[in-house]
């Protein structure tokens, strides 16, 4: 099948670069907006597509004036925890429900699954009025506590589908060989499927960085914000918008998401399609 | 003496080894096992997850204020939400802005999916770029698409009346057609890279010796898309479009951060008018009550993926 120059022109190049722009076009907003000092921003007779003079006025604003770095930290705190006990968990049930197949696996596997369908619109009332009770509110705990219920359903259907990968033969040899099952889980399984749990990873790492809803509502204190919250929440007072602070925050706090996803691309696409594909 | 110290320490170890065994014995069972492998995922799912869900149910049959235990007060919430007009257009705004953005999001990230699904040099590379509007954290997006919707300083507007395609500036989030606009364009934009990622994947393990035999076959491109593509897309396309829809339907976060809802109440969904119902204006149970409105398409959504995913089996 022959293609000509302008018939790949026409179906190849120009809908690729007209949605490349339409898809970055906000993140080069972002940029320039971080790079503008305030006169800039707010003059309508340049061009607000260029940047006339660069300043990092804005990331000494925000460093020095806010507490970002404190937000930044938080945030970490919260991901990476409830990222550990959620893999944790997940993996322990993924092997359960996939390769135990114990007497109630099935629905079991379904129930968690279906856990991930429910969005945190529906539980983030209930769920105050529970971390009230528990004593937890305005603490980073509750997020950390928190965040699994949406973290385990995705990682659990991940490494199931990840754990059907690997031959049974593999496992019952050793098994014949005397090891206990908890030995060939620790030592086989778990060995043999780390790109798989790598991937749930970094996915659940991602998930609970971009996570909004739960820390808005349990969280009040300035000091204990995560950074989606901290930045919306206290670089808008009334009708004070401090644009250029904002943006370079929003910029900044990407960036994290941005490394751990571009190193590991291919397994969190390979995480994506193996998700939906189970 | 020493015998009987001896024949005792024996016996512990005899006992200890039973002990001992019976364990291993257990832990080779695989409904013990499993029980006992799925414990900590099943607790913090049951206590975070399917309690709360059970106590939203109950919490929009109740008068619950913040700090207040409230009392059954039966269907009253569901009854007076049912005469309050901006739970309607919360209704009427819900399903408009699920419809039109999953339309889209569907329409695009496929045409994308299609445009990418061919050898080509930077191909890993492109498929990491149009991921970032999906990775990156939506509400930190959102900022700057709030900054291009500003009535004054908006780029959108500058650049149209450069083009002297417009000669006043664009109120974007002053108006409630403009501002729905503005929010389902934002939505579509955060959603198109899960489409054409996950379509991207069904389309590669499509086999290429089908479109050979019907190219022989004499088959133009828009039949080979009609009869080959379109049908061995679908369930994958059915499964992520539910997927979207439930996400789309309890979205919360790109309009609160954009308009707050405003302006007058024009662009809330369930998911931010339950939250200024129940946090900043403290009526937990209105709140749940709401937020209840989103179960039926959730198990309409549930019963979908089940039966394509059934079939698929």
């Amino acid at each position: 099948m022959y293609e000509s120059f302008w018939q790949k022109f026409i179906k190849f190049y120009l809908p690729l670069v007209i949605f490349v722009i339409f898809l970055l076009f906000p993140f080069y907003w972002m940029f320039n907006t971080s790079l503008k000092p305030m006169k800039e921003l707010y003059n309508l007779k340049l061009n607000p597509f260029y940047v006339h003079t660069p300043t990092l006025e804005n990331v000494k604003t925000l460093l020095f004036d806010t507490i970002f770095i404190r937000w930044m930290y938080n945030t970490f705190f919260v991901a990476i925890l409830s990222t550990a006990i959620s893999l944790g968990a997940s993996l322990l049930a993924a092997y359960a429900i996939q390769r135990l197949k114990f007497k109630t696996s099935g629905p079991t596997g379904l129930a968690i699954f279906f856990g991930y369908l429910i969005p945190p619109t529906i539980l983030f009332i209930p769920l105050a009025t529970i971390i009230f009770n528990l004593k937890l509110w305005d603490s980073l705990w509750s997020l950390v506590l928190v965040y699994p219920t949406f973290l385990i359903p995705f990682c659990t259907w991940l490494l199931m589908g990840y754990f059907k990968s690997i031959p049974k033969e593999m496992e019952e040899c050793a098994m014949i060989d005397g090891a206990s099952r908890l030995r060939v889980f620790w030592r086989i399984v778990i060995p043999l499927s780390l790109p798989g749990i790598f991937s749930a990873g970094i996915f659940a790492f991602t998930l609970s960085w971009n996570e909004f809803l739960y820390a808005l509502v349990f969280i009040s204190t300035t000091e204990s914000k995560t950074v989606p919250i901290g930045l919306v929440t206290e670089l808008v007072r009334g009708d004070v918008y401090h644009w250029g602070p904002l943006m370079t925050g929003a910029l900044l706090a990407s960036v994290p998401v941005a490394l751990v996803y571009s190193f590991f691309v291919e397994h969190y696409v390979a995480g994506l399609t193996g998700a939906l594909k189970e | 003496m020493l015998r009987e110290e001896l024949s005792s320490a024996q016996l512990g170890t005899e006992k200890r080894g039973w002990l001992r065994e019976g364990f291993s014995n257990l832990m080779e069972s695989r409904n013990f096992l499993g029980f006992l492998l799925i414990i900590p995922a099943e607790a913090i799912l049951f206590i975070f997850l399917a309690y709360p869900f059970i106590l939203g149910l109950w919490l929009g049959f109740t008068d619950t204020l913040v700090g207040r235990k409230g009392e059954f007060i039966g269907f009253e919430n569901y009854a007076s939400l049912l005469k309050d007009s901006t739970f309607w257009l919360t209704t009427y705004n819900t399903f408009l802005y699920t419809i039109v953005a999953v339309l889209f999001k569907a329409i695009l990230g496929f045409a994308l999916a299609i445009v990418l699904n061919r050898e080509f040099k930077a191909k890993g590379l492109m498929r990491a770029i149009i991921l970032l509007p999906w990775i990156i954290p939506t509400a930190l997006s959102a900022i700057a698409f709030w900054w291009l919707y500003d009535s004054t300083f908006s780029a959108i507007s500058w650049s149209l009346i450069k083009m002297g395609l417009m000669n006043h500036r664009i109120d974007f989030l002053g108006d409630p057609t403009n501002a729905r606009i503005s929010l389902i364009v934002a939505n579509i934009w955060r959603g198109i890279p899960f489409f054409t990622i996950g379509l991207l994947a069904g389309l590669q393990t499509i086999d290429p010796t089908l479109y050979e035999a019907a190219v022989i076959d004499g088959a133009g491109s828009w039949k080979r898309f009609r009869r080959i593509t379109l049908p061995l897309i679908l369930p994958l396309m059915a499964v992520i479009t539910t997927f979207s829809t439930i996400w789309t339907f309890g979205d919360f976060q790109l309009v609160w951060v954009i308009t707050k809802g405003g302006p007058a109440n024009a662009t809330h969904l369930f998911g931010t008018l339950s939250f200024q119902r129940a946090i900043p204006g403290g009526h937990f149970g209105e709140g749940a009550a709401i937020s209840n409105f989103i179960l039926p398409i959730l198990i309409l959504c549930v019963l979908i993926t089940f039966k394509f995913l059934r079939r698929e089996d």
